[in-house]
């Protein structure tokens, strides 16, 4: 989401030069600019982003490096230090590095699967709403259907089936998780359909995909980005529980490997706190800076819950 | 009632899909789908039983009418490790899974109802700014990390509580009653249900809140506090009871999702519930028990959602029927 504002920012500098780049960003994505969660929340976004660019500079180690002491021996379970900021693992790899690396999986699943749910959701919720009768009945009791299927059973499901990779996870977020963005975006189309500058268009003899996309569209768009923003972190969480039961991708660190390390491995009889603590932190902060952004998007939206 | 029926019917529609999916789903693992059923080390007599009770020498569009009908009975053949049909394996571990989602959901909405009544009425206030953050936290939170941290501290670390299952070993009970009521029961029961309640607080605290203050700007309010009632009746009696109504049909519809969604909570207290029975059955290729688990927990939050949508029009007359959220 970060390059599209990117892109379109050098034309909002020229219209007002004196916008810094954090407004340009929040201008692009529809924010009301000065919010102080909606800025809290693309702040933290804006490190973990930085953090997954140069994971591979900032990381001391390889992630699954196993590393051993001057006088050879395994560095296995070693306390916090200069060298191992957060200690290592039980098989002398470099927690740090992981949690670094872990940023990475993390923004991509979350980021991908925000974009592919927003989407959906949204067409589904356009045409739903516009052009109402069989079409509608139709895709909502296909959203019976999806609301129907618990998600976790059927992430693992799959995953076991077609193979463990992050595309399986994203893919299962795209198909189940998309009705909620699609409800609420066509009850808001049900009620912007009927305005006078839709009616307008109508008039003057534009095509109802036309009326659709250029009318009604952008006046959802708000809507779509604060669902975006809710499912970035979903979809981080989900990823998370599959790897932590053991259906995500073997080959990719993420923070989610990371907890099912620790837990596989005996870290919480350990009381190996500086393990397991840090992935889920840096989890919460992923998911709470999307509670924050999308509060952002709700004062927009409904400036009646401000007073 | 005209309603209520089509609303069943359309209930029943869903469990069609869903167990239609399942059945398509089950048929794209990997190898034949005879394995579904079969597990090669059954001897050819069972085999022979197995192929003919689920129609595997049939062509697919007959297993499908097969396996169809014996969903609709229960009936989902028998478990490759276990040696046990596989609804027996269901009705073992149900109760616990019952227990643990419906303890640990009713304490979260009588917590998050008072508390965020209670933060309705202070809005504004130093506490709305200290309580509000952590509700959102605690929801962005893993559901499993928060378990992890929580058993690494009370569990292994202070040894308050023990470090997994529901009973502890050898223990023998009379029933499955006296089992579930059992102090040891309520001891291994304590630290998933109280991960899980930290979880699920939030939707009920916000939706309250937001609720209250919604209804709070009503004229039936206001009509009460010109009448000069007391404060607390005006929370209690007019506001609340209004405000009331969204969090009962999410507390419906949390009920199945949990359902689903403790998978991770029972895994990582190895509390053996249909979740965990799931994931064990899933990566133990055990394919009957896992599309078992998977229908049952589905046919669970089918129904829930449907209590909700009836919840929501009776108790909300202005609902028309049809309406959708």
């Amino acid at each position: 989401m970060a390059h599209v504002a990117e892109a379109s920012a050098p034309e909002d500098a020229a219209a007002e030069p004196r916008v810094g780049a954090l407004g340009r960003i929040m201008r692009a994505l529809r924010l009301p600019r000065g919010d102080f969660f909606a800025t809290t929340g693309l702040i933290i976004y804006a490190v973990f982003l930085i953090t997954a660019l140069l994971a591979d500079v900032i990381r001391p180690h390889d992630p699954l490096e196993i590393l051993f002491s001057d006088d050879g021996q395994l560095l296995a379970n070693a306390p916090p230090s200069l060298t191992y900021p957060l200690g290592t693992t039980n098989l002398g790899r470099d927690i740090f590095s992981q949690l670094v690396v872990g940023t990475r999986a993390a923004l991509i699943v979350g980021v991908t699967a925000a974009i592919v749910v927003a989407a959906i959701g949204t067409l589904i919720g356009l045409i739903s709403g516009f052009f109402g009768g069989w079409i509608d009945n139709g895709l909502m009791r296909l959203a019976d259907v999806a609301l129907g299927i618990p998600f976790l059973p059927f992430t693992i499901v799959l995953s076991s089936f077609i193979g463990a990779s992050t595309w399986t996870i994203v893919m299962a977020i795209a198909l189940l998780l998309w009705p909620n963005t699609a409800r609420v975006i066509r009850s808001q189309v049900l009620s912007v359909r009927e305005r006078a500058f839709v009616e307008a268009a109508r008039v003057s003899g534009s095509s109802p995909w036309r009326i659709l996309f250029v009318h009604v569209a952008p006046n959802i768009l708000p809507l779509t980005f604060l669902y975006g923003s809710i499912a970035i972190g979903w979809a981080i969480l989900t990823e998370a529980s599959i790897s932590f039961l053991g259906f995500g991708p073997s080959d990719v660190v993420s923070w989610g490997y990371m907890l099912q390390d620790a837990y596989g491995s005996q870290a919480l009889s350990r009381g190996s706190f500086n393990w397991f603590v840090p992935p889920g932190v840096c989890i919460v902060l992923v998911v709470v800076a999307g509670f924050f952004v999308s509060r952002g998007y709700e004062e927009l939206l409904f400036p009646k819950l401000k007073d | 009632m005209k309603s209520v029926l089509s609303r069943f019917a359309q209930m029943l529609f869903v469990l069609w899909v869903v167990a239609t999916i399942l059945f398509l789903m089950f048929r794209l693992m990997p190898g034949d789908p005879t394995a579904a059923y079969i597990d090669t080390t059954f001897t050819e007599e069972q085999q022979q039983q197995l192929r003919a009770a689920f129609g595997l020498d049939q062509p697919l569009w007959k297993q499908y009418f097969i396996f169809i009908a014996n969903a609709a009975q229960g009936e989902f053949g028998e478990s490759f490790h276990h040696r046990k049909p596989v609804i027996d394996l269901l009705m073992e571990v149900l109760p616990n899974t019952l227990v643990l989602t419906l303890s640990s959901i009713i304490v979260a909405y009588i917590f998050g109802v008072l508390v965020g009544s209670w933060l309705a009425w202070n809005r504004g206030t130093r506490a709305e700014a200290i309580v509000v953050p952590t509700v959102l936290t605690l929801r962005a939170a893993p559901e499993f990390w928060l378990g992890m941290v929580l058993l690494a501290t009370f569990g292994f670390g202070l040894g308050w509580f023990p470090s997994g299952g529901a009973n502890s070993a050898g223990a023998a009970y009379g029933s499955e009653w006296s089992r579930i009521f059992s102090s040891d029961f309520l001891h291994h029961l304590f630290l998933p249900a109280l991960t899980l309640a930290l979880y699920l607080q939030g939707l009920p605290l916000l939706l309250m809140r937001s609720n209250m203050l919604d209804v709070m700007q009503e004229d039936f309010v206001m009509m009460a506090r010109m009448k000069g009632l007391p404060e607390w009746v005006i929370v209690l009696k007019h506001a609340a009871r209004n405000a009331l109504l969204p969090v009962m049909t999410a507390f419906a519809i949390g009920i199945g999702q949990s359902i689903g969604a403790n998978v991770v909570v029972e895994t990582v207290f190895s509390w053996p519930g249909l979740g965990r029975l799931l994931v064990a059955s899933v990566a133990a290729s055990d394919y009957p028990v896992a599309q078992g688990a998977f229908l049952l927990i589905a046919a669970v939050l089918v129904l829930m959602n449907f209590i909700a949508d009836l919840l929501y029009s009776v108790l909300d007359p202005r609902v028309s029927h049809g309406a959708r959220r």
